[in-house]
C-alpha cells in the first residue's frame, strides 16, 4: 500500500523533541561562535559549514533526483575562479562579488548541465567528470588568472572586508555560517514546498512519479541547476578564504567530490539530517586520523563501500527507520510496501 | 510409475504477500500434468518455486530422489528440470539456432539435438539465422520449447504455451506434446484454456487463491467440480 | 606534413584508448555495470609490469603473460565477492563502490610507489620505427599498440559471436533473469565477463607502462579516455571503441600540434561535440 501521511505522529516523539532542541542550541552557539571560539577553531568550523553546504547540495543531487555526479568540482572551482576574475577584473567589490559568481555559475551549468544530461546513470556520472576536466584544463590556459600556477588574490581586496584581521575573520565566519545553515533551510524548504513532493516521488520511484505526472526531467535539470548555483556560492567562498586559486586546486576531484560523496553516503542518502551527520563524522575522523596519510583516505573508500555493503541508508538512515526520528520534517511520509505481484 | 516431483506443503512469499499456502503435487516419470486455475491462482508462482527462480530453502521439493529445495536455478536445472516461460522471454540477440544452443548449455545427454528440435519444428529450419525475436509469435513459442527441450530434461515445465496464440497455432503447437512424452520427458504444464489442459493431460490439479482445489484424471472430473473448483462459487449446473 | 605526422601519431595513440576502452565497454555490455576504477586497474596493471620486469627482473615474455592472467584472476574474484552484491537495481552502490575502489587503489599504489611518475624502459623497442619518408615516421611500439588492439577486439568479437560462452554472455545482456534457467550461472557469467575485461586492461597496462610516463593518480584520467572512446564509438559495439579510440587519439595529437597544454583538452572538446551531435555514437548498437 502506499500512504501519504503527516509527520505530525513522527514528530511528537519526545526523543525528536531532544534532537530538535539539541540542534537548535547548537545554530545558537554556531551564531555566536565568534565570542567564545579561537581563531583556529572559527577556521575549522568555516571549513566544517562549507562542507556541510556542498554534501546538502550533492545530497539534493544525487539523494533527491538521482543524477550522481562524480563533477561536483566543475561548479565549485567555476564559483572560485568567477570570483576572483570579478573581484579582481571586473572591480566588483568583494561581498558582491560572492553570490554574483554562484549566479554566473549558474548560468554556465545551463549548457554544460545540458550536455551531461544526454548520458545516464553511471555514464552521467563520468561525463560530469570530463565537464569539470574541461574546466580544469580551460582555466590552466587562461593566463589572466595564473594558468597552471594559479593566482593570488591581492591583500587591498582581501583588506576591502574589514581593516582588522580579527574584523576579517569575523566577517568570513558569518560568510560560513549563512552558506552553511542557508543550504539546509533551502533543501528543507524546497522539499516542503510543491517540489519537495515531486522530488520525494523521484527519490521513492522515478517511474512511478513519471506515472502520477511530474515532468521529472525537468524537475531533475532544475535541480541540477540550483545545485550548481549554490555549489558555485560555497567555492566562491572557499577561495575568498584561501586567497589563493590554482587549477588543481580548485577543480580537485578528492576535494571536493571524494570527500562530499563520502559526507553524504556515511551520514545517510536521500535525506536532510545525513548529511550533518556526516560532515560530524568526516571531521571527527579526519582530527583523529588525518596524519596517518593515505591510510586515511585508503580508510574513508573502505568505508563508503562498507557501507553500501551493510547498510547503504547510512547512519541517520538506518537511525532514522529503526527509531523514528525526525528533526526536520518535510511535511511528507511516503511509506511505500510493495504490492502484491501477479503470479 | 514412480514419482518424478513431489512437493509436499510448498509455501510461497512475495515479500508479507503469501501466494502459496501448502501445495501437494506430484509428477510421475513420464507423466503429463496440467495445472489449471483463473490468473493469480498461484500456478506460475507454483513452477517458480521448482525452478529455484523464487527462494523455496527450507521447503519440501524433492525431484527423482534428492532435496532440490533451495537449490540455485541453474543447479535445479542442470539436474533435468526445464521451463519454458510465460511470454516466451527468448534472447532477441541470438538467432533462433543460437537460442536453441543456448539451452543445452546445461551438458545433460540425450535424444534432444538441433536435428531432433528442427524434426520437431520444421518450421524453424527456414528461420534459424534469423534473430529469436523476428519470428511470428507461434514460432516463437516452438523456439522457447526447444530451447527447453534441448537440455533434455526430465520434466518440462511449460507455463501458458497457448496465451496469445490464434487457435490453429496453439492446435500446432500442442501436436508436438505425444512426441515429447516418447522422449520420456514428464510435462507439467499451467494452462488457462481447461479444454485444452484436459485434452493433454494425464491428471490435472486446479488451483484457486494458493491452494490446490481439486484433482484427478480428466475422465473423473466433472464440469461442475471444475467450475467450482477454478471460481470458487456454485456456477449455473451446480446451482 | 607535421599535421598528416600528427594524424598518423593520433591513430596509432587510438589503439592503446581503444584498448582502455573496450573492457569498460564489454562490462557496460553484459551487466549495464560501469567500474569508475577502470582507469586504476589499467595503472595497476601497468606498476605490476614495471614491478616484474623493472624491479624484480622476470624475463619480458613471462611479464606479459604473467599481468593479464593476475588481473583476469584478480578481476573474476573482484566481481564474484565484492562487485556482484551491489550489481542490479540501484544506480548509486555500484557507482560508489567503484569509486571507493579507486580511492583505495590510487593511495596503495602511492603508499608502496610513491608518487614518482615512472615508466618502463623497452630497450630498442622505444626507439625502433618505420621511415614512410616525407617525414613521418610509425614508432615499432605505437604501431604494436595499434595492432594489439586490432587483435583484442577482434578476439572479443570472436568469443562473443562464435562460441558457447559469447552466446551466454550476450544472453545475459539481453536477460539475466532467463540465463539460471538455461543453466547458467548469473554470477559466474557476470564474473567471465569481467574476467575478460580484466585480461584486456592488463594488455593495455602493459602498453601504458612503457608507451608514457604515469603515477598513481594517473587512473582516472585513463577511464575518462576510455569512456569517451566508448561513447563516442556507440554504446555496446566492440569495433566501435576502435573507432572512438582512433578519434580520440586524432583530436588529441592534432591539439598538441597547437600547443602541449591543448592535448587533453582537445580531446575532451571533440568528444562532448560528439556527445551533441551524436548522442548514441557513430556505431550505436543498443
Amino acid at each position: 500500500m502506499t500512504t501519504l501521511t503527516a509527520s505530525s505522529a513522527r514528530n511528537a516523539k519526545p526523543i525528536n523533541f531532544v534532537l530538535r532542541l539539541a540542534l537548535g542550541l547548537a545554530v545558537l552557539a554556531l551564531a555566536v561562535a565568534p565570542m567564545w571560539a579561537g581563531r583556529a577553531e572559527l577556521r575549522l568550523m568555516m571549513e566544517v559549514l562549507s562542507y556541510l553546504a556542498l554534501a546538502q547540495m550533492w545530497n539534493l543531487l544525487a539523494g533527491y533526483s538521482g543524477l550522481i555526479s562524480v563533477g561536483q568540482q566543475a561548479y565549485v572551482g567555476l564559483g572560485g575562479y568567477l570570483f576572483f576574475a570579478l573581484a579582481m577584473f571586473a572591480g566588483v567589490p568583494v561581498l558582491a562579488a560572492l553570490p554574483l559568481a554562484a549566479v554566473v555559475t549558474a548560468l554556465i551549468a545551463l549548457p554544460s548541465g545540458w550536455v551531461a544530461f544526454r548520458l545516464q546513470g553511471a555514464y552521467f556520472a563520468i561525463g560530469t567528470w570530463v565537464i569539470a576536466e574541461v574546466f580544469r584544463l580551460t582555466a590552466a590556459q587562461v593566463g589572466a588568472l595564473g594558468g597552471g600556477s594559479g593566482i593570488s588574490l591581492p591583500v587591498a581586496l582581501a583588506q576591502s572586508i574589514a581593516e582588522s584581521r580579527d574584523g576579517r575573520e569575523t566577517v568570513m565566519y558569518y560568510l560560513a555560517f549563512v552558506i552553511g545553515i542557508a543550504s539546509v533551510a533551502m533543501v528543507w524548504g524546497l522539499l516542503r514546498s510543491k517540489w519537495g513532493l515531486a522530488l520525494t516521488a523521484i527519490r521513492d520511484s522515478e517511474p512511478a512519479a513519471e506515472a502520477v505526472g511530474v515532468a521529472t526531467r525537468r524537475v531533475k535539470f532544475l535541480i541540477y541547476i540550483v545545485t550548481a548555483m549554490f555549489t558555485g556560492l560555497t567555492g566562491a567562498f572557499i577561495f575568498l578564504q584561501k586567497l589563493r586559486i590554482t587549477p588543481d586546486a580548485a577543480f580537485s576531484v578528492n576535494d571536493w567530490t571524494a570527500f562530499v560523496i563520502f559526507i553524504v553516503v556515511i551520514g545517510g542518502l536521500g535525506t536532510i539530517e545525513g548529511p550533518i551527520v556526516g560532515v560530524i563524522v568526516f571531521f571527527a575522523l579526519r582530527e583523529i586520523a588525518a596524519d596517518w596519510g593515505t591510510w586515511y583516505l585508503i580508510m574513508m573508500g573502505a568505508i563508503a563501500i562498507a557501507v553500501m555493503l551493510v547498510d547503504k541508508r547510512g547512519i541517520w538512515g538506518a537511525l532514522r527507520t529503526r527509531y523514528g526520528l525526525s528533526i526536520l520534517p518535510v511535511g511528507f511520509v511516503l511509506d511505500i510496501t510493495p504490492p502484491a505481484r501477479k503470479d | 510409475m514412480t514419482t518424478l516431483l513431489e512437493t509436499r506443503d510448498l509455501k510461497a512469499f512475495y515479500g508479507d504477500f503469501q501466494a502459496l499456502f501448502g501445495i501437494d503435487v506430484t509428477v510421475a516419470d513420464g507423466e503429463t500434468v496440467a495445472l489449471i486455475g483463473a490468473n493469480g491462482a498461484g500456478k506460475s508462482t507454483f513452477l517458480r518455486a521448482i525452478t529455484g527462480m523464487l527462494p523455496a530453502a527450507g521447503q519440501q521439493i524433492s525431484f527423482g530422489g534428492q532435496t532440490v529445495a533451495g537449490w540455485a536455478a541453474d543447479r535445479i536445472h542442470k539436474a533435468g528440470i526445464a521451463m519454458v516461460p510465460e511470454g516466451r522471454r527468448l534472447f532477441p540477440s541470438l538467432t533462433v539456432e543460437e537460442n536453441l544452443l543456448i539451452g543445452a548449455s546445461g551438458g545433460r545427454k540425450g535424444p534432444w539435438d538441433l536435428a531432433a528440435v528442427y524434426a520437431l519444428f520444421p518450421d524453424l529450419v527456414a528461420k534459424k539465422t534469423n534473430p529469436g525475436t523476428a519470428l511470428s509469435g507461434g514460432q516463437q513459442q516452438m523456439v522457447a520449447i526447444g530451447r527447453a527441450l534441448m537440455s533434455n530434461p526430465r520434466l518440462l515445465l511449460c507455463d501458458e504455451i497457448s496465451l496469445g496464440l490464434a487457435p490453429k497455432v496453439i492446435k500446432d503447437i500442442y501436436r508436438a506434446v505425444p512426441q515429447i512424452r516418447e522422449g520420456g520427458t514428464a510435462i507439467l504444464v499451467v494452462e488457462q484454456d481447461v479444454g485444452q489442459a484436459l485434452a493433454v493431460a494425464d491428471r490435472v490439479y486446479c488451483f484457486m487463491e494458493g491452494r490446490v482445489t481439486l484433482t484427478g484424471t480428466p475422465a473423473e472430473l466433472t464440469r461442475a467440480q471444475i467450475a467450482q473448483a477454478y471460481f470458487g462459487a456454485k456456477t449455473e449446473e451446480a446451482a | 606534413m607535421v599535421w598528416v605526422n600528427a594524424i598518423v601519431q593520433g591513430m596509432l595513440l587510438g589503439g592503446l584508448y581503444a584498448l582502455f576502452a573496450a573492457g569498460l565497454s564489454l562490462m557496460f555490455g553484459v551487466m549495464r555495470f560501469v567500474n569508475l576504477a577502470h582507469g586504476d586497474f589499467i595503472v595497476t596493471a601497468a606498476y605490476l609490469m614495471l614491478a616484474l620486469v623493472g624491479m624484480l627482473n622476470v624475463h619480458w615474455a613471462f611479464a606479459i603473460l604473467l599481468v593479464p592472467a593476475v588481473l583476469g584472476a584478480a578481476g573474476y574474484f573482484n566481481q564474484r565477492i565484492l562487485l556482484n552484491r551491489v550489481l542490479g537495481g540501484d544506480l548509486l552502490p555500484p557507482v560508489l563502490v567503484t569509486f571507493g575502489l579507486s580511492i583505495i587503489i590510487q593511495n596503495a599504489l602511492l603508499e608502496v610507489f610513491s608518487a614518482d611518475s615512472q615508466r618502463l624502459n623497452a630497450g630498442w623497442l622505444d626507439t625502433a620505427s618505420f621511415q614512410l619518408g616525407g617525414g613521418i615516421a610509425i614508432g615499432a611500439l605505437p604501431l604494436m599498440m595499434f595492432l594489439a588492439a586490432v587483435a583484442v577486439i577482434g578476439g572479443l568479437q570472436f568469443i562473443f559471436y562464435k562460441t558457447a560462452l559469447g552466446r551466454m554472455l550476450r544472453a545475459t545482456s539481453d536477460d539475466p533473469a532467463m540465463v539460471p534457467l538455461m543453466g547458467g550461472n548469473n554470477g559466474h557469467v557476470f564474473a567471465i565477463a569481467t574476467l575478460l575485461a580484466s585480461v584486456v586492461v592488463g594488455i593495455a597496462g602493459i602498453f601504458l607502462a612503457v608507451k608514457t610516463n604515469f603515477d598513481p593518480a594517473a587512473g582516472p584520467a585513463r577511464l575518462l579516455f576510455a569512456f569517451e572512446a566508448v561513447i563516442i564509438g556507440g554504446l555496446g559495439s566492440l569495433w566501435g571503441t576502435l573507432i572512438g579510440g582512433v578519434i580520440l587519439g586524432v583530436a588529441q595529437t592534432l591539439g598538441a600540434q597547437i600547443d602541449a597544454g591543448y592535448q587533453i583538452l582537445a580531446g575532451h572538446l571533440v568528444f562532448l561535440a560528439i556527445l551533441v551531435a551524436r548522442p548514441r555514437g557513430l556505431l550505436p548498437k543498443m
